[in-house]
Formats: structure tokens, C-alpha cells, sequence
């Protein structure tokens, strides 16, 4: 493909891929996302080209491997655009029905759609199905629309026109005074304001400056980054290069997974065909702005997507989290202002900036804007990554669109955040999901890790493992959180064991204020978290594992 | 430079721009105990016992004096009943590890930690690093690394470095508060060079 050099070379090249496509063209996307493709659906793939081909469609329907589809429970998927009708736990058997129903017949294939387990009726759309009517998908929803590694399938849904506009129609301190207008706020865990982040590293001194995605995620049940990344990369790559255009960055990195070769894969492609395009690299789009991305990989430990430890993993060193008296968006990789947002943060900014501050601000709750991805896991119906507005209450994820508790059982608790977070029991379902509210309640939202409860739920099991956790994965440098993690697993093993000796749950609070004010990181000052909440809500356990006084 | 005003435990002290507040606390004759700290060597933040209380913009927290650069206007408070029992518990977890280090011992006395309050770990480094960042930044050598992470965190000699540098050396020994550098050295000779230990031994 040729350099694009303006504007209207963009907008008259997706002209092109827009006029040379039939928008009412049949088109099977199978979905690739990790557990679809752990259940076969390479198989599926494979089936549908064949199919295809043997009953002489190939003229008249497209087969795309998407990325992830978000309703994993019921994988491996399938979905037919335009119509969106879903298929689900496809097998490669059931592909020739599929083809010669559905793609040649305009039949839908009945015993392949959803069925409400409750009401039993069918829905075969996208919109008739509970789990997908109930969410608001506009990052993860193109995912069905999109084949990875095609520049033109991002472009045919409006790709880069928001890049497109801030470098020409705005200039860098427009688009952060949007970005902050819009209060998008990091999503990585603390929730903290991303326009603030950027003005302090633009503002900061230096003309060397970075901007960095973190898509480590390495958190025990968050798998949403991934699934929007590998599905989308030019849409987390088109916020970046606004965001390094609005801080005055010409160099950035992409900090991410080693072991994931989809995701790895479509970063790379993305990357070559954008710098092809002329959207990366030299004088992006002819507008005079320069800007080139590395990708970088993590060394497997759950320690380096701590944002300072992961800078230090650039540079080349050993991850060990640095103290941040003096912030990374002042003094970061090589000492030089470094701008680091979450992979799902970073999918943000095209919208806010395509869509304006405004639309983006009647999404959600009055302080946490847009929506949010959610890695829905543990003993509810409906697994998988699912996106709602801010301000959707916990009740609705896990009854509307969680299609509620396993096997009629009760919901005994919701636990955000992994190892670093909080459970809260039933009667706060009511809560909307919000930053300060989730926080408030002792389960701030972190990465969007949600974890769902049942009434057979082991509280101090829980905490043990997520302890346990993180005793291999802290680093090890500073004491509190080496020794106070150690200590604390061994003393709630005890208790989980029913040998907790009096004073253990004293002396479990006395370690975690210490772990929790001296720790050098965020891994150490939070890793009692889960303890904390454990011990605030469902202290009942912990007390009944006590032993009172041993008879001798 | 500029020269800063800053507070101590009450006592308006005037540094330098870049300092941290334990040099600062230093240079105005105020005691900051430390553990994993030496002049000679970067800042390393691991031992935590060097935490005071700043108050900084209105806000009170806990920060690592030794890594921590003063500001105008910053106030510390160097002790306080927080950043006693916050020392306090550190001592312990320590002393599950070396109970009869005479420096741990020392602080054990000024801060009321219980020796016994953890049951005894099997090994008996305090990970303060001090002979790791010797090596490394002092001599440049890297014969000594810390190796694993997490619980499972120690230092060890590397043989190929140690077998040519850490003969005539030793300079890391001093520096160690507890004895097991000098265990893990005679660990790794005694292993990698079983003829030059018992040479040792008979010279000795």
C-alpha cells in the first residue's frame, strides 16, 4: 500500500474500501479469542473455508478470524454479519448447515442460537440475547466487525478519522484539554484522571518524552485487555499516537504479554501496516508529527506491570518497582518523562476525540465517564468479557447479563481487583460500578476483574490463595511486603486449616497496616487488601477457626 | 543549588536542593535508624526502617526517608507512635530471620520488638542487599546477585565471578548484619571449588 500523505488521502482511501464493499454482503466472523480457540474454533475456521468453497460461495461471503466475541461461557462462537446472528458452541460438524442454511438459504439454524435458560425462548440475534442486549459495547463491540490484522477492516468502521482530526483540525493542547474535559480516568487500577497524567508529562521538562501502553495484565482473572488488543490493536494504537501528538511524544513503547502469539501477532501486523499507511513513523499523515512505537515483552512475573517496575523492564533492567516520590510521567524510562496508560484507557481516547468530550460525558456517573470492560468470571452463568456504562449496578452484570448464579445456588459475595482487591457480600449488589463507590465499599474496581461468588464460598480460602499468589510474585526487594505477605499467608493457612490461635486476627491486622503504609510499591501497599475486606465483611469465618483454649 | 527549609521533629533545618530527608535528618545531628542503607551506595528503599511521617501539600503519609527528597516547607516527624510500630513490626518479621544480629538486636531494644513474636525462617539473610550493591556499584564486579523473587528471595555467589574476584576481596563481609554472607561464600567455595576451600581450612 502507498504512504498516505493528508487528510483527504485517508478519507478518499476509506471512500474506496467503503464503495468497493457491499455493507449487506454476508460475512462469518469466527472468533479467535483465547478460549474460543482453546475450544476449537481454529477447527471451525478451517471447516467454514472449506464449506465455502465447496458450495461455491466464496464470491459472495467473507470468513474472518475476529477477536474475542466476549461470550466465552458459550464458545466457540460464531456470528454472521450483518444480520449478527450468534451461533454458539459451534463445532466444525455443524458447519455445512450453517453454510447451506444460513449463507445460501437465509435460514436461521434454531438448535445453534441462545436459549433463555429461564423463559426458554430463542434469540438468534445479537440484540435478542440477554447477555449482549444488557451492554453497551463500543470498544469491544467492533471485535465481531474486524479481522485484526486487516488496516482496511478498521478504517471500513472509522478508523484513524480521529487521528485524522486532532493532528489537523486541533492542536496537541486541544486534544488534552478534551481528553481532561471528557474525565476519562486510567483504567489499569487506580482509576486515576488521564488528562492530568498527560498535561504533567507535557508539561514536564525535557524534550525527550514516551508514552507507554501497558498491556501486561497480568492480574489472576482480568483478561479483557487481551481480548480488546488482540481484537482491536489499531484502535488501542490510534489512541496512542493522539495521546504522544497531545504530550509532544515522538517515541513510544508497547509493554506487553510473551506468551500470548495471537495478540503478539496482530500487534506486530498492526504496527508494519500502519507505518505502510503513513499513520506511524515520519510526519504522520503529511502533518508534520513524527511518531514510532517499540513493542517490549515481560519477563512472566506478575511484578512487572507495576508501572515503575516495567520501566525499568524497558530500559533493560530487572523489574523491580522504583519509589515514585518524584512520578513517572516526570521522570520515568531513563529518568525522562514517561506517560503510561492501560491498554483499555488508551482504546478511549479515539471516541473522546472522534465523538467529542461531550457525547463521551453523558456515559456513566458523574466522576467516572464512558464504559468499562469487565472480566466476568467464577460461578455465574454467563462467563466472559462484557463492557457496560459506568453506573450500571452490580445486580445487572450479574443477573441481566451474568444471567445470575450457577445452579440456583445464592450469591454470597462479588470480589473485584485479584489479588490486590476486595470482596463485598449481597446486599451491596446494588451498588453501581463507579471508582469511588467500588473503592468506598472496599472493592475498587482495579482492572475490572470480577470475580462472583457463591454461597459455598471459602473466605479465608480466598484470601490464602490470592496471599499465596502474591508471595511468588512479589518481587522480594522491600521488607513489609516480602516478610508481612509471608507471615500473613502462614497465619491465615492456620486459620483456613482451623488452627487459628487467638490473637491471629489481631495480629493479621497489625501486619497489614504495616505492609499497607511501608511497602515500596503498590504490590506491597495493597497486597492486605483482600484481607482487609475479608475481615471487614465476613470475619465470622475467620473467628469461628480459632481455637479458643487448647484443653491439655 | 538552592538551599531548602525544611522541618525535623520541630527543628527548622536548611539543606540542599537534592538531598534526601535522612541526610537531612543526618546533617542536623537527628537519628534515622537504617538497615539496608550505606553512603557509599544508591539509595535502595528495602528495609522500610527508615520510615518517618512528611506532611507534604496538606497531606500527612509515610515515606522512606532514605530515598525521599526534601522539599520546602516539608515537615517530618521522625517519630511518632505510627512509624514506631510500623519499625516495631519490621524488627520482627526480621528477627524471624537473624534474632541475634547485634544490630537488629540493638533497634529491638529502642522500638519494643518481641525477638520471638514470628516463628523462626530457615534462612538467616535480611535481603538488605548490602553485599549484592557493594559489589556491584562499589567494586563493579557482580560476583555476588540476588537470585529468585518473591518468599523465595536470596543471594548467591556467582562461582565463575567469585572464583577470580572474591579472593582477595571480601570487602562485602563488614558490611553484612548478620552472618550469612560469609555462610554463603564458604557454601559456594566448599562447591564449586572443593580443593581451594580445604586449602583454606588447613592454612587457617
Amino acid at each position: 500500500m502507498t504512504r498516505m500523505s493528508s487528510a483527504a488521502e485517508l478519507e478518499k482511501f476509506r471512500e474506496d474500501i467503503l464503495s468497493s464493499r457491499d455493507p449487506e454482503r454476508l460475512s462469518v466472523a469466527v472468533c479467535s479469542g483465547t478460549a474460543c480457540l482453546g475450544r476449537g474454533n481454529a477447527g471451525v475456521l478451517r471447516a467454514f473455508e472449506e464449506e465455502i468453497k465447496k458450495q461455491s460461495l466464496g464470491r459472495e461471503v467473507d470468513v474472518r478470524a475476529t477477536g474475542c466475541h466476549g461470550f466465552c461461557e458459550r464458545g466457540p462462537n460464531v456470528v454472521i454479519q450483518p444480520e449478527e446472528i450468534c451461533y454458539m458452541e459451534v463445532s466444525p460438524e455443524d458447519v455445512p448447515e450453517i453454510v447451506s442454511e444460513t449463507l445460501a438459504g437465509g435460514r436461521i439454524v434454531d438448535r445453534l442460537v441462545h436459549t433463555d435458560p429461564d423463559t426458554g425462548e430463542k434469540g438468534a440475534h445479537a440484540n435478542e440475547i440477554p447477555f449482549y442486549r444488557n451492554q453497551v459495547r463500543n470498544l469491544i463491540g467492533d471485535n465481531t466487525r474486524i479481522d485484526p490484522r486487516s488496516l482496511e477492516d478498521y478504517l471500513a468502521v472509522g478508523g484513524y478519522s480521529a487521528l485524522s482530526r486532532a493532528l489537523f483540525e486541533m492542536d496537541p493542547r486541544g486534544v488534552l484539554e478534551e481528553v481532561k474535559k471528557a474525565n476519562l480516568r486510567g483504567r489499569g487500577g487506580g482509576g486515576f484522571p488521564a488528562g492530568l497524567k498527560w498535561e504533567t508529562a507535557r508539561n514536564a521538562p525535557g524534550d525527550e518524552k514516551y508514552v507507554i501502553v501497558n498491556g501486561h495484565e497480568g492480574e489472576p482473572g482480568a483478561f479483557m485487555d487481551r481480548a480488546l488488543f488482540t481484537g482491536n490493536p489499531h484502535r488501542v494504537l490510534e489512541g496512542l499516537i493522539i495521546g504522544a501528538y497531545a504530550i509532544g511524544s515522538g517515541r513510544g513503547f508497547i509493554y506487553t504479554r510473551h506468551d500470548n502469539p495471537p495478540l503478539v501477532r496482530n500487534i506486530n501486523t498492526a504496527l508494519e501496516k500502519a507505518r505502510e499507511a503513513g499513520l506511524l513513523g515520519e510526519n504522520i499523515l503529511g502533518s508534520g508529527f513524527s511518531f514510532d512505537v517499540e513493542v517490549h515483552f515481560d519477563v512472566g512475573i506478575f511484578v512487572s506491570g507495576e508501572s515503575s517496575a516495567l520501566m525499568r523492564s524497558i530500559e533493560g533492567k530487572n523489574p523491580e518497582p522504583r519509589p515514585k516520590y518524584i512520578r513517572t510521567s516526570v521522570s520515568g524510562i531513563w529518568n525522562r518523562p514517561s506517560n503510561l496508560n492501560n491498554v483499555e484507557t488508551w482504546a478511549n481516547v479515539s471516541q473522546i476525540i472522534g465523538k467529542g468530550a461531550e457525547w463521551y460525558a453523558g456515559i456513566g456517573t458523574e466522576r467516572s465517564k464512558g464504559t468499562k470492560l469487565l472480566s466476568l468470571s467464577g460461578v455465574i452463568c454467563n462467563t466472559g468479557v462484557v463492557e457496560v456504562p459506568f453506573g450500571t449496578t452490580l445486580r445487572e452484570i450479574v443477573y441481566d447479563i451474568g444471567g445470575g448464579i450457577r445452579n440456583g445456588k445464592k450469591l454470597k459475595a462479588v470480589h473485584f481487583g485479584g489479588p490486590m482487591g476486595g470482596s463485598v457480600p449481597e446486599r451491596f449488589l446494588d451498588t453501581p460500578l463507579d471508582f469511588d463507590e467500588m473503592s468506598r465499599i472496599g472493592a475498587p474496581i482495579g482492572a475490572g476483574g470480577m470475580l462472583v461468588l457463591d454461597e459455598d464460598a471459602d473466605m479465608v480460602e480466598l484470601t490464602r490463595f490470592y496471599l499465596d499468589f502474591l508471595t511468588n510474585e512479589s518481587c522480594g526487594k522491600c521488607v513489609p511486603c516480602r516478610e508481612g505477605i509471608r507471615q500473613m499467608l502462614k497465619i491465615v493457612g492456620r486459620i483456613g486449616r482451623g488452627e487459628g490461635r487467638p490473637g491471629d486476627i489481631e495480629l493479621l491486622e497489625e501486619i497489614a497496616e504495616v505492609s499497607g503504609a511501608a511497602s515500596l510499591c503498590s504490590l506491597g501497599k495493597t497486597a492486605a487488601d483482600p484481607l482487609k475486606g475479608a475481615l471487614r465483611y465476613f470475619r465470622d469465618e475467620y473467628e469461628a477457626n480459632i481455637l479458643t483454649r487448647e484443653v491439655e | 543549588m538552592s538551599e531548602i527549609q525544611l522541618q525535623i521533629d520541630g527543628k527548622e533545618v536548611k539543606v540542599e536542593e537534592g538531598m534526601t530527608v535522612l541526610e537531612a535528618a543526618r546533617k542536623a545531628g537527628i537519628d534515622i535508624p537504617t538497615l539496608c542503607h550505606h553512603e557509599k551506595l544508591e539509595p535502595y528503599g528495602g528495609c522500610r526502617l527508615c520510615t518517618v511521617e512528611v506532611e507534604s501539600r496538606g497531606r500527612t503519609k509515610t515515606v522512606a526517608a532514605c530515598l525521599y527528597p526534601v522539599e520546602p516547607d516539608l515537615v517530618v516527624r521522625t517519630r511518632s507512635e505510627r512509624v514506631d510500630r510500623i519499625r516495631k513490626m519490621i524488627l520482627e518479621l526480621l528477627m524471624a530471620h537473624a534474632p541475634d544480629s547485634p544490630q537488629l538486636v540493638e533497634l529491638a531494644r529502642e522500638y519494643g520488638a518481641d525477638r520471638n513474636r514470628f516463628e523462626k525462617e530457615t534462612s538467616f539473610c535480611v535481603l538488605c542487599g548490602l553485599c549484592v550493591r557493594y559489589c556491584a556499584e562499589v567494586r563493579g564486579k557482580n560476583a555476588i546477585s540476588f537470585i529468585n523473587r518473591g518468599g523465595q528471595r536470596a543471594i548467591a555467589f556467582i562461582p565463575e565471578i567469585a572464583a577470580t574476584e572474591c579472593w582477595d576481596c571480601k570487602e562485602c563481609f563488614p558490611l553484612c548484619p548478620t552472618s550469612y554472607l560469609q555462610a554463603a561464600y564458604a557454601l559456594t567455595e566448599a562447591l564449586s571449588f572443593p580443593e581451594r576451600s580445604s586449602r583454606t581450612s588447613q592454612g587457617a
